[in-house]
């Protein structure tokens, strides 16, 4: 739709966007707009984080309860998994930086490949708290966590507050996963075609802070979720 | 956003950092802190963020101001959301 | 300068390519703005049928036109569409979207394409609540406030959430769009003080956009869940709190008033400057008043709740908090004020609507302070003094604002003059319809008259009857406008490049402006309202 202005005659690759001046300021404003997007998802994931921290204040119990019946292990591997992706992230932007095509490729592969164990892991989570019957909805039943822990008091209604928001918090993490897995794949197919060039390599780049977000924001779901209260009971 | 290409090296640092403090994190759980057992989780929480924010996302190495602003921002903005809503909650039964 | 005549033939943005393709498939932020405009104007009439709807019934006390639970779903799509679909945005994605990048001497905003897509998720959303309208509607109040919404009503709760929750994107998409094309797409020499105020006003109204709707998208998103799975978490019954979605919700349903009058605000900053031929009074203090506006308008959300089970001592704070955010919006009205003192004043349309801005919205604003103390909240809250409160600020404000800028940059739009005389008509007809539609109901409601009531006592009803009298003159004066804009699209007088002889970068260009917006990259070398340096043209000083 936009033709050529006949004032633009520098020279330039197709990747620069006719309004820009030059190819700097279009980076400088891919990456102010990626910033402002991840501030907007920070206040996105905090109505949740703030509902979380609501119910907690109130149900303490319930949730130290609903906290103990996930299972730390996959918990803490799957965290130890999207380290490990963050980690192939950036080694990723910088073999963009430096020309580097079949290692991006292997690199951003590296990342997609993490990014589907920990959805895997996550579903097993899920999976494991179905058959429990800890999922909300009309076959909830929290008759095990009652029983396992006659010292606390557990209400059922409110435990369900508790697996409502876990499910919500994760659910609404997995699928900003699922995107960037996505985002990842479309990444990877370019980089293999040669697009990215130590010059222009701003997708990778911006994929990767997205990515890294996404890291963040499990960073602090797992010590909320997983680690309210592990203390041996007396 | 930087230009300057950190090693490899350092990025495995990094890494390591992070795996050990999740470790740690995990550990730390099963003592007993009392109410600082929250403190502590969300303090080393907040120190993995810090890391990969950073390092990872280069936010130290950058010469953009306003990538700062945004970023420092965004979490005041939430801290808003979480602590005028926490007043209310928190002072209920004293009314 | 290029004459009168030649500029229409000049290629321009209308006319450099034709056809329903190049228009849905467009980047270009000015004809996006025009795709936005139709849009909006759709929907506004829709929620405008709502209105009269309402104020029909309300023309007797009994409940005789519809049945109560019609009348609920009136009054709730009467607010949602108004606020979503054409209030928020309105002046942003019209005038904002096809001016931000002409007054700063920029080809296009950041990201054309993701404007866009801003406007097809608003498409996208608007559907899908035309579909939700016409298959049974929402009952719950524009608000959604639960336990009602997600466990008691029977209504397409769900189906509104959804078409919100996508509308919310297309705000926060625009919202980002314009603080990256502001910190990035200056043109040499544009310097953040050599910036118009409608620029200031829309970067801020653009940081409340970004920072507020994604908390609202969570809250609809939870409302949806939570109705769609049977949870609990709003659920008094099972250990959830109402007034958490409240809080969630009025986190940004309340800066959302900001990101409606903000622009606004805008408008009239330029406005008054033109038509007093005088800089801004106290420039400085407008643009910081903006910012300030924006961020302190988060702190204030819990006066909506000071009756709803909040804590005393927060409802203090908020109460507090409140009036301290009325003392930016009133230093921009004493800096217009100040401006037109000792100013060249003409009585042109968008002067006339800059002139009823200011007196509505300190009307407004005023009444807003009469709510924000506690004692009068607790008997004038969920009164018409509420209703006709938030009416002055965003009818006669807001909309006076918007209707103002379409008149004072339509020029600019199309290449063509509307015809003044109608113009004059149609901005009286509307405040005295507004006035005469809301002032009554400050009185109804300190009376006692509650809002969102179907039936009311008898002698509430000679107010009601001069309120719906008065909605009928607004609404005249609504339609007016459209059909003379569209009449000047074909015979309007064509208009040169400047014909207000006002200061900006826009004014520099074509009207209508070229697809790239300027022949040649502006450079900037002159503060922002150098009206000592500008001529007045014949237009401006029609009088008679």
């Amino acid at each position: 739709m936009l033709s050529d202005s006949p004032v633009a005659v520098e020279q330039h690759g197709p990747e620069l966007l006719h309004h820009f001046a030059d190819a700097e300021q279009q980076r400088d404003a891919a990456s102010l707009g990626m910033w402002l997007f991840l501030a907007t998802e920070v206040m996105f994931f905090g109505g949740m984080f703030c509902a979380y921290l609501i119910y907690r204040y109130w149900y303490y119990n319930e949730f130290a309860a609903g906290s103990r019946s996930l299972d730390i292990w996959l918990g803490t591997i799957n965290t130890a998994v999207l380290i490990c992706s963050s980690l192939t992230v950036a080694l990723g932007v910088r073999a963009a930086q430096m020309g580097k095509r079949k290692l991006l490729v292997i690199l951003l592969l590296l990342t997609i490949v993490f990014g589907f164990a920990f959805l895997g892991i996550k579903g097993v989570e899920w999976y494991d708290k179905y058959k429990e019957h800890h999922i909300p909805g009309n076959s909830f039943n929290v008759d095990d966590l009652v029983k396992e822990y006659p010292q606390i008091h557990i209400d059922p209604r409110h435990e369900q507050i508790y697996f409502s928001l876990y499910f919500a918090m994760t659910g609404l993490h997995a699928l900003h996963m699922i995107i960037g897995v996505g985002i990842f794949a479309f990444l990877t197919f370019h980089a293999w075609k040669g697009r990215y060039t130590p010059k222009y390599y701003t997708p990778v780049e911006m994929g990767g802070l997205y990515w890294h977000f996404v890291d963040i924001v499990w960073i602090y779901l797992f010590p909320l979720l997983y680690l309210i209260d592990r203390k041996p009971l007396r | 956003m930087s230009e300057h290409i950190m090693s490899s090296k350092f990025y495995y640092t990094i890494w390591i950092a992070l795996l050990c403090l999740t470790v740690i994190t995990a550990a730390v759980s099963f003592v007993d802190l009392g109410p600082f057992n929250t403190i502590v989780a969300l303090v080393i929480a907040t120190i993995k963020a810090l890391l990969v924010v950073l390092f990872f996302m280069h936010v130290k190495y950058t010469s953009e101001k306003l990538t700062k602003i945004v970023i420092v921002s965004a979490i005041f903005w939430l801290f808003l959301l979480l602590a005028l809503s926490m007043a209310d909650y928190a002072t209920r039964l004293l009314s | 300068m290029a004459t009168a005549a030649i500029s229409a033939e000049r290629e321009n943005y209308l006319n450099q390519e034709y056809g329903i393709r190049s228009w849905l498939l467009t980047t270009d932020h000015k004809r996006i703005a025009l795709l936005y405009l139709a849009s909006i104007t759709f929907f506004f009439f829709i929620g405008g049928f709502f209105a009269l709807l309402i104020r029909l019934e309300l023309l007797t006390p009994a409940g005789d036109l519809v049945q109560a639970d019609t009348y609920n779903k009136l009054f709730s799509m009467h607010g949602q569409v108004m606020i979503f679909f054409f209030l928020i945005p309105s002046i942003p994605a019209v005038l904002g979207n096809f001016l931000v990048p002409l007054m700063i001497g920029a080809k296009d905003l950041a990201f054309p394409r993701i404007n866009l897509l801003s406007w097809y998720l608003y498409i996208i959303a608007g559907t899908i609540y035309l579909h939700c309208i016409v298959t049974g509607g929402v009952d719950t109040g524009w608000t959604f406030y639960t336990p009602f919404s997600t466990a008691f009503s029977n209504t397409k709760v769900i189906e509104a959430g959804v078409s919100i929750f996508i509308v919310g994107f297309s705000s926060i998409l625009t919202g980002l769009n314009f603080v990256v094309t502001i910190h990035r797409m200056r043109a040499p020499g544009m310097t953040w003080s050599r910036l118009p105020l409608f620029i200031w006003a829309h970067y801020a109204t653009s940081i409340i956009q970004l920072l507020g709707t994604p908390v609202l998208a969570i809250t609809l998103l939870l409302v949806v869940f939570e109705r769609a799975f049977n949870l609990g978490i709003f659920d008094p019954t099972r250990g959830g709190d109402p007034l958490l979605f409240q809080h969630l919700f009025w986190f940004y349903s309340h800066p959302a008033v900001y990101i409606m009058i903000l622009p606004a605000m805008a408008v009239e900053s330029e406005v008054v400057a033109c038509f007093a031929r005088k800089r801004i009074f106290g420039y400085n203090f407008v643009a910081m008043s903006s910012i300030a506006i924006a961020v302190f308008g988060f702190l204030v959300w819990a006066h909506h709740m000071f009756v709803a089970g909040i804590s005393l001592y927060s409802a203090l704070v908020f109460s507090i908090l409140s009036y301290l955010v009325a003392v930016p919006s009133a230093i921009k009205v004493f800096n217009w004020t100040a401006t037109m003192y000792k100013g060249s004043i003409s009585f042109t349309t968008p002067m006339l609507y800059a002139f009823g801005f200011i007196g509505l919205f300190t009307m407004g604003g005023l009444t807003g302070l009469f709510l924000a103390a506690l004692g009068i909240d607790v008997h004038v809250h969920d009164t018409y003094f509420v209703i006709a409160h938030f009416h002055y600020i965003m009818v006669g404000g807001a909309v006076m604002g918007y209707l103002g800028g379409l008149h004072f940059w339509w020029p600019k739009i199309s290449g063509r003059m509307y015809p003044e005389g109608w113009g004059r008509l149609a901005a009286l007809l509307v405040f005295a319809g507004f006035n005469l539609t809301f002032f009554p109901q400050f009185i109804l409601g300190y009376m006692g008259m509650p809002r969102r009531y179907w039936q009311y006592p008898p002698e509430f009803q000679v107010l009601n009857v001069l309120s719906t009298a008065g909605s009928t003159i607004l609404a005249i004066g609504y339609v007016l406008p459209m059909v003379y804009f569209l009449w000047s699209m074909r015979y309007g007088k064509i208009a040169s490049d400047n014909p207000w002889g006002a200061a900006g970068l826009e004014w520099k260009t074509s009207s209508p402006p070229p697809t790239f917006n300027f022949d040649e990259e502006p450079e900037v070398t002159w503060e922002a309202y150098n009206y000592e340096q500008i001529s007045a043209p014949a237009e401006v000083n029609v009088e008679r």
